[in-house]
This record gives structure tokens, sequence and C-alpha cells, in this order.
């Protein structure tokens, strides 16, 4: 099975909730608040939904709220990948 | 001083309750009629939970034709006029018509209606591509809702300025509000005004389980929805409306009509700060309240009672308990503050409507409603939510809040009576 | 009473991006009707915008969140704030406010979106669309986008509610807000839109761009649809004084009314709305220097029209003007379009032209103005009607305003 990577996120991301202008989403982003990359909570959402379709991974609520940056995303929806047995 | 507003007729379709008796029973009795949807099914989705109406538009006064061509947010809205028309014993022909006006609040129309425009012109899913044959005549007047306001006003013969407010979940008080400043300002003398919802489609559904807005309770649905509890998770989608005749003062005291109450004092203000999300410090609503309190010149010592948005989301209960305390300060903590979401479920556009007939029917009654399924209050939300049990106390003053997607904040100030005329 | 003034334009509109553009294409009565491109339903031209860049106009996060109704309606209201040389910085954010219209919402967004749902399943829908496609997402995007947490307000009364819209947001600057901004943007030319309009039974079927859109013509059969609108700065005329602001007119008179059902025997109102705008804003009919006329282009609306303009003005008696001939009519977005080009006409003295219509019916009571006419006086009005029976009128006025 395939990890899922930070690249991958912010290709997703990229796509679903834009980009924000002053930020350089190919940089060193992993331990970037998502708050300063100019991402709110419905991107997050936004992503989560693509990542259901995408991948067939279901990020717990409660967690995906908490989860701040890439880096953490990125480590969550892999560690839910693990569990279920799902991939993309 | 500019023109007063009398409030004169009431007319409500609530989820449990069509017709405004039936409501005020309801909400008496504290009793949520929240449930597992029964217009779809809803087994495909996160949230399966509503409040419905148990509407049976003939039975309520609708002819087949307009059972057969109108979207069921304009029945609800047609149906809550009549009622309210009625109650106000109030007619309006002839060159009246044209001193009568409507303003009519809906967030997301026609909705039910347009889903199933989708299905007809895809064929039933059978085609990505839209075929107009397929299309129903009436398909227009789904697509743009002003077509509420246009049926409500040939219903009443209103011939003044008419129009739909669409402000989100604060279209319905922000209706009334406009109504109120249509006889304010000298243009009409009457307002069939008030706030009109059927979201219960699958595509409402689906929007708010993407945001995950909405309780996912569904194994509990007569307690799913919660405001200030502790265990809350989410609001449950309602649906209905409710209408008031609003008149201006003098010709309603002039006529003998009885009068419910004053709408004392309306504000509007936005949060300018994010679509779907709430600063904490809820200090737009707290202006807006503070705005509609100085217009109704009362202080906020004089509140006897808020009906609160109380959605029973964690973001906006917090938002709104802090809405309170700064606009109300002191007061905040000595006045009752209930939710009939709790109980009928959040019906958008419609809700604030209702909730200023639910103030008016406090004016009227001498009561306010408990705020239903609120056993262990969230620590922080430290008010007085009346929980679980209806509270007999005479109201002189009441206020409603409301909060919507766009950031919109609204505040609307109810007063039973402000005095003679000057 | 306070005036209140227009300060700042916003345009994005078929024949033009920006005001300047724009009112220079009305004058020429540069027509900007084209084929909907691949149409294989029963309407074949649009008034389409062309040249708008999402990329380009708008920060990219709220590209993907946005129907393009909406991109327009966030470009207008930025370039609305810079043509006004505001500096929003300067104002407490709770004394400037938004109003739009609105009138059938984001529907190239909903359409994506409701075939998701009902071709992928509901876990497919966007979390974007619990708003993007409602009639409230412009003035909400717009107050974000800028901070703005005055009196907001959305109102829908079809092609009416653009005037209603201005109407409302000059009740929040006289009751003491300092700042609104104000207007309507439309976009409903997706097929989902089309095959709703198609439905109303108003749009035009035929098959040459020229002859498509003809109000108070023979020929007139139905209208052809266009995409964008405008947005204004709307402030207390001596508060754009204090600030050194360029006034562009005011807002003096506004009125509106509903029609009786078809069926009532009782007349329409349309007239009652005229009249009441100019009393509002203390006219005479003689003041009135161009009607910018709603022009429906169905023959019945058009005789309503005309005779309600000859019971006010009298038969022949004001000159009448379509510039939407060329652009097509634009729903939340027509009527302040009109407003902008009416604004531009008194600034310039000069009326510009209805274009296409040649073959004119109605007794010939309209005096149609066909090519750029010059204009004597400072008021101008405005009309606009909404299926239903909506009927507004607008009366703006550059009376005692020095040239910009």
């Amino acid at each position: 099975m395939d990890a899922f990577t930070l690249a991958e996120l912010i290709r997703i991301m990229r796509e679903c909730a834009g980009e924000d202008d002053q930020v350089d989403l190919d940089g060193d982003v992993a331990e970037v608040d998502f708050a300063e990359l100019g991402y709110d909570s419905l991107a997050l959402l936004e992503t989560a939904g693509r990542l259901a379709r995408e991948w067939g991974v279901s990020l717990p609520e409660e967690e995906l709220t908490q989860v701040r940056t890439p880096a953490g995303y990125v480590a969550l929806v892999n560690r839910e990948l693990a569990q279920s047995g799902a991939g993309g | 001083m500019s023109r007063r507003v009398a409030i004169t007729g009431i007319g409500v379709v609530a989820p449990g309750a069509v017709g405004t008796k039936q409501f005020w029973e309801l909400l008496m009795a504290g009793r949520p009629v929240t449930r597992t949807i029964t217009s779809f099914d809803p087994g495909r989705f996160r949230s399966q939970l509503a409040a419905e109406c148990d509407f049976y538009p003939e039975q309520h006064g609708l002819s087949p034709e307009q059972c057969a061509r109108l979207d069921r947010v304009t029945q609800f809205a047609l149906v809550a006029a009549r009622e309210a028309m009625l109650d106000s014993r109030i007619a309006s022909t002839g060159e009246a018509a044209h001193r009568v006006g409507v303003s009519i609040g809906t967030a997301v129309g026609c909705t039910q209606q347009l889903e199933q425009q989708y299905r007809a012109v895809s064929d039933h899913h059978e085609h990505w591509w839209v075929d107009h044959s397929r299309a129903s005549p009436f398909f227009y007047d789904y697509f743009v809702p002003s077509s509420i306001a246009a049926e409500l006003a040939w219903l009443v013969g209103a011939e003044g300025p008419s129009t739909v407010v669409s402000t989100g979940c604060t279209s319905g008080i922000d209706a009334i509000g406009y109504g109120c400043e249509l006889i304010r300002e000298g243009s009409v003398d009457v307002v069939v005004a008030g706030g009109s919802d059927a979201p219960i489609a699958p595509i409402t559904v689906a929007c708010f389980d993407a945001i995950k807005a909405t309780s996912s309770r569904n194994d509990d649905p007569e307690t799913a929805c919660r405001p200030f509890d502790r265990t809350r998770n989410g609001f449950v989608l309602g649906e209905g409306a409710a209408v008031l005749v609003l008149e201006r003062l003098e010709l309603a005291r002039a006529r003998g009509a009885r009068i419910y109450g004053e709408v004392a004092g309306f504000a509007s203000r936005s949060n300018g700060y994010h679509m779907t999300g709430l600063r904490a410090d809820g200090r737009e609503m707290a202006a807006a309240v503070t705005a509609a309190l100085d217009e109704a010149r009362l202080p906020a010592t004089a509140v006897d009672y808020v009906n609160a948005h109380g959605t029973a989301t964690k973001q906006n209960d917090r938002h709104e308990t802090a809405a309170l305390k700064h606009s109300l300060r002191e007061h905040a903590y000595r006045v009752p503050v209930s939710s009939i979401k709790s109980m009928i479920g959040h019906s958008l556009g419609a809700i604030g409507a209702i909730e200023v007939a639910t103030c008016a029917l406090s004016l009227e009654n001498g009561a306010v409603p408990p705020t239903a399924n609120l056993h262990e209050p969230e620590p922080e939300l430290d008010l007085d939510y009346v929980p679980l049990v209806a509270r007999e106390m005479p109201v002189e003053v009441a206020l409603t809040v409301g909060s919507g997607f766009g950031g919109f904040q609204s505040a609307m100030v109810l007063a039973r009576d402000l005095g003679p005329l000057a | 009473m306070t005036t209140a003034a227009v300060t700042g334009i916003g345009v994005v509109a078929p024949n033009g991006l920006g005001v300047a553009d724009y009112w220079s294409a009305v004058l020429r009565g540069q027509p900007a009707i084209g084929p909907i491109p691949d149409s294989t339903y029963p309407v074949r031209f649009a008034g389409q915008v062309v040249g708008f860049e999402p990329d380009r106009h708008l920060p990219g996060r709220l590209v993907p969140q946005t129907d393009r109704m909406t991109q327009f309606a966030i470009a207008a209201a930025d370039w609305a704030v810079q043509d006004a040389k505001l500096d929003l910085s300067g104002f407490d954010p709770l004394d400037v406010g938004v109003v739009t219209a609105g009138t059938s919402g984001g529907f190239s967004f909903g359409q994506r979106e409701l075939a998701n749902l009902c071709h992928r399943g509901p876990e497919h829908v966007s979390a974007y669309m619990s708003f993007a496609w409602f009639y409230a997402v412009n003035s909400g995007q717009i107050s974000i986008r800028h901070d703005l947490r005055g009196p907001t307000g959305v109102l829908v009364a079809d092609q009416a509610g653009g005037l209603d819209a201005l109407a409302q947001a000059r009740r929040k600057v006289r009751q003491g807000t300092r700042l609104v901004l104000t207007g309507g943007l439309d976009c409903p030319l997706c097929p989902y839109s089309l095959t709703a309009q198609l439905a109303g039974g108003r749009l035009s079927d035929r098959d040459d761009p020229a002859t498509a859109y003809l109000p108070f013509d023979v020929r007139a059969g139905g209208h052809v649809p266009g995409e964008g609108g405008a947005i204004l700065v709307l402030e207390d005329r001596a508060q754009a004084g204090a600030r050194g602001a360029a006034v562009y007119g005011e807002i003096a008179g506004y009125g509106a009314t509903t029609d009786p059902h078809p069926d009532s025997g009782r007349p329409p109102n349309l007239r009652r709305a005229i009249e009441l705008a100019l009393a509002d804003a203390g006219l005479h009919p003689a003041d009135v220097a161009v009607v910018f006329a709603d022009a429906a282009a169905v023959p019945e609306l058009d005789q309503a029209e005309a005779r309600a303009l000859a019971e006010v003005f009298g038969p022949h008696g004001v000159p009448v003007t379509a510039p939407k001939t060329a652009i097509g009519r634009i729903y939340a977005g027509g009527g302040p379009l009109d407003v902008v080009a009416a604004l531009l006409a008194l600034r310039e003295r000069v009326i510009p032209p209805t274009v296409n219509v040649a073959r004119r019916t109605v007794d010939r009571a309209v005096d149609l103005v066909e090519a750029p006419r010059p204009l004597t006086g400072s008021a101008a009005l405005v009309l606009a009607r909404g299926v239903g029976g909506f009927n507004s009128a607008l009366v703006v006025s550059t009376r005692d305003i020095v040239d910009r």
C-alpha cells in the first residue's frame, strides 16, 4: 500500500481549496499552521471529502478539528489508512 | 418619532404543529419532534434526522392546482399567510391594496423542486447533460424564489412593494425587519412578513453533512438537538413557515385590532469573517442587539426573555452566549434564554420568523418556551437556558437573535405595549 | 435628509470590464451578444463576459469556493472600492454595510454539485455547496473580503431586485450607516439555468444576434439572457465631500409596486411605481431627462411599459433608451448596470442608444433613442420589472454635482 505524502496533500488542497496568493506551498510547509497557509476549517473538510473519495479513507471528525499542520494531516491520513487497510 | 409597527396576526406551519395554537401548545409541552427523515431514504447520509412538518396542503386550504404547481416552501408560506390574515381580521382590497406590502424570507427557496428538476432534466440521472424538454413548465418559478413573494402578494391582494429577503439563516428576522422599515418610512400601512423554507432534501442534507454541521445522533432522533448542552453535536434540519401581519400601530388601534405587541427595534450586522465560521467573541451579534435595543429606546434590563438562535453546534452556542453577555451585561445572567430549535429543528430562512412569532406569543400568553434536551450545560455556558420545562411569567419585552451563513447577525426586540402614540 | 451619493462603481459586463470600458461600449452601442458555445437549446445567444480571469481578478483561495456570479461580485466590489479611492481601514467596520440583489443563486456551481449528488452520491457534494449557490452568497463574500460588519441585506425580486437593493442601501445610509456597497451580479448561463429560463417562456429563440432581443419592436420575441452586473459605493454626500471623493450622482428617488394577479381585472402598477419614485425625488415628469426602460421584449409587457410612460410623461414625452439590447437582460445585475449608465449619461450629457431596434411598435408612443443624443437635465429614471409582477423605479440625479 502506498503511503500518503505531503506532496499529495498539497496537490489535493490546491485543487479543491485553492491557494493563498501570499503563500508558497512548494516551500517547506509541513510544520506550518494551516491558518498561516490560508486554509480554514472548510478547506480541511473539503480536503477530507476528497480523500474519502480518492483514497477511501474516512477521517474521524473530532481529530480532524484538532489537526493544525500539513504534517499532522498526513500522519492522520496514514494512520487511518493503516488501520482500515484501504489505499489509493 | 417614526411610525410604530404592531403585530396583529400570526400564522405558523411548524414541525409537529400546523397552526399557531397547536404550535404554542407544542412549545409549552417542551416536546421535541425531531425524527428520522421520512420524506426520502436517508440511509446514505451522515445525518439522517430532521424535524418534518406533517403537512397536507389540500387539508390546509390549497387548491389542487396550487398543490401541483407550487414548491413546498411556497405552500408553507401561503398556509401561514392565510392563517395570519384571518387572525388579524384585516381586509385588503381595492385602493388599500396599494398600501399593503409583502416581505418573505427564505434561505434556499424552492430547493426540493430545484433538485427534482435536476433529476428530471437529467432523465433520472441517465444523462450528465441537461435536457430542457423534460423540465416542468413551472421550473422558472422554482429557479427564482421571488415567486414566493408574488404568490403571497396575490393571496393577500398586496400591490405595494413585495420582495424576498434572503440572508441565509437570518432571512426570517430580516424579512420582518424589512417589512417594519417599509411601514416606518410610510411606504405602506400593512406588510405581510415572515419566513419560509422547506430544505429537507438530499442536496441540503449532503451539504450539511459535508461541513459536519448537523447532528449525527441517528440512534436517538428525539434528543438529537441539544442546545447549550455539554453533549451537543450539531443542529437538526427543520422546515416550516411563520407569517405575521405587521400593521401601522395607529391604524391597528383605530380599527380595534387585537395587538400581540410592537416590533420595537431591529438591526442586522455582519461578522466580516467567514461564510460559516463565527468569531468567538460574538461582538457583531452584540452590536446588532445593542442597535435593536437603541432603536426600541429600551435598556438591556428591560428584556424579559431572549429567544436564542441556539442551534446546538459547538460554535454557535458559545458565540451566542458571549454575544448576550456583551450586549446585556449583568442582565444576561438573569434573563431566561431558550432555544426552540431543540424541539422543531432549524428551518434556515423560516426559523427567524417562527422565533419572532414565538416572542409575540410569549408576550400574549405570559410564558416562555423551554430548551428541550438540556440536561447538563457546558460549563462555560452559564446563562439561564430554561431547561426542559416552560415557564409562566409576564413578558413585556422579548428579544430574538439570529446568525447565518455569510456572517449575518440579526436582532429584533418586541414589546407588548410601548404606551400611547406620541 | 441625508443624500445618498454614488462615489464608486465596479462593473463586470458583457461589453466591458470596469466602468470606463462599459460606458464607452454603451455609448457606442457596441453589440456584445454572441453565440452560446455548443448550445443545444432553443436559445442561441447571450451577453457573455469576455476576458474575466478568476485567477487574476480574485484571491486564489476564493476561486474554488465560488460560482462565476460571486467571482464577478467580488471583483466588482474591489473595483468599486478602488474607483471610490476608499481606504476602508479608516472606517469602523460596523459602519460599513453590504446590500445586494440575488435572483437565482450560483447555479453553475449548483448544477455541478447536483450532478455529483445524483450521479455519484451524497459524499461527493462539496463542502462549499453549503453556501456557494445560495442567494445570500455575494453579500457574504463581499463583506468578508473587506471586513465589513455593518447592516447587510439580500433582496430577491427577479429583475426588479437590483433596484430594490440600491434603494435599501440608501435607507441604510440615511439611517446612519456611513458607507454601503450595493448592487447585483448574476450569471445564469449554465445549461441548468438556461433550461429554467426556457421554461419561463421569455427567452428569444432567434438565430441572429442582431434580431434576438428587440424590445418595442414589431419583431419583439423575448429577450437574450446576459451575465454580469455592478457594485456601487453609496455614502452620505457630506461625508463624500469631506473625504474629497468625487461624486457620480445621488440616488434621489425610489418607488416599488406589485402587479395584481393577471386574472384579477385590476390594472398593473408600473405607472404607480414611477409616480412614487418621482414624488420621492421631489421631481416633476418634466425634470426627467431620460428613461432607462425595463424593455422586456414581450409584446404585452412592452405595451404596458409604453402605456405607463405615456401616462406619466405624455405620448412621446420623454427620451427612452434600453442599452441592454446590446448585452441582454441580466436579472439582478440589470438594474445596477442601467443605473451606472444613467449616472454617466447625466454626467456626459448624452443619451446612449438602444441598438438593433428598427421597426418600432406601440404606436410610436415611445421616443426611443436609437443613436446617441444630447441630454439636457440632471435626472434619469431607471425601470426594472420582475417576473411575478415586481415593478421598481429609481431616480438618479446629478443636481448640484460638480463635474468629476
